[in-house]
């Protein structure tokens, strides 16, 4: 299942990459989260899986088509062949893939620590997210808040008020 | 039982992904897509690590993780539309203003 879950996960941002039309990468994508939806659920937390796919492979994509159906990108921008661009892009993922694998180079031990797969159910966030995280939630409200607003009047056309 | 070196190796990969991802696509809707990628491989990382009880506080991090990108991403497609709308282009290469 792990292994099912992964190999979509990684083969539609590879896709993505590749794709030359912005529709398609945003229709990868959705399938990637919705994969990484399913590891979460795999790594015993139910709630972040179903907060996932509703938010991410839900909303967030569809603000995405919708942009991109908006714009009228009907044909895709062509990429521009920068060999130099595509060479440095790898080269500085090969650093970063480097320095974090180094950072994490103790849980790939001799004695590897399994992840824990007993589900943590959403009871007990609920009850910790109105308890002990009660005020972060409130200002995350905020924020939604702000954002809807800001995102509001940066989008909206100056001739109709 | 699932190794944890597993799932913070997938998380590194697709962090790594998105990186190449950003910087190899040309336009800011396709690299916006990357961010959103990079936090996912994130999530995924924090969530592989936690253990007993700090897995249900766990969740609750990711949720606020997930709740900032959704605030991020809303304002970020305003911004994109902006841009498009004043320049009618949405690549990277046509946004040189700064470079002089």
């Amino acid at each position: 299942m792990f292994f099912v879950l992964s190999i979509i996960c990684v083969g539609s941002v590879l896709g993505m990459i590749l794709s030359k039309n912005q529709a398609h990468g945003a229709l990868c994508i959705v399938l990637a989260f919705a994969a990484l939806g399913g590891l979460f659920g795999l790594l015993g937390a139910p709630f972040a899986a179903v907060v996932q796919i509703i938010i991410y492979a839900g909303a967030i994509m569809v603000l995405f088509i919708f942009v991109i159906w908006m714009i009228n990108l009907r044909t895709g921008i062509p990429p521009e062949s920068q060999r130099r661009t595509i060479v440095l892009a790898v080269l500085i993922g090969a650093v970063i893939l480097a320095q974090l694998g180094f950072a994490a180079r103790g849980l790939f031990g001799p004695a590897p620590s399994s992840v824990e797969t007993a589900a943590a159910g959403p009871e007990a966030v609920g009850q910790l997210l109105f308890t002990k995280y009660l005020y972060a939630f409130e200002i995350t409200s905020l924020l939604i808040l702000a954002a809807l607003v800001g995102a509001i009047i940066l989008a909206k056309r100056k001739d109709r008020p | 039982m699932i190794p944890a070196g597993w799932f913070l190796s997938l998380g590194l990969l697709l962090f790594v992904l998105g990186i190449i991802a950003f910087f190899v696509k040309r336009d800011l809707l396709t690299q916006f897509l990357s961010i959103e990628v990079m936090l996912g491989a994130g999530n995924l990382a924090f969530l592989a690590l936690a253990r007993g009880p700090a897995k249900v506080e766990a969740q609750v991090i990711v949720f606020f993780v997930m709740t900032v990108a959704a605030a991020e991403a809303a304002v970020g497609m305003a911004i994109i539309l902006l841009v498009h709308r004043r320049r009618r282009s949405i690549k990277t290469e046509d946004l040189r203003t700064l470079k002089g």
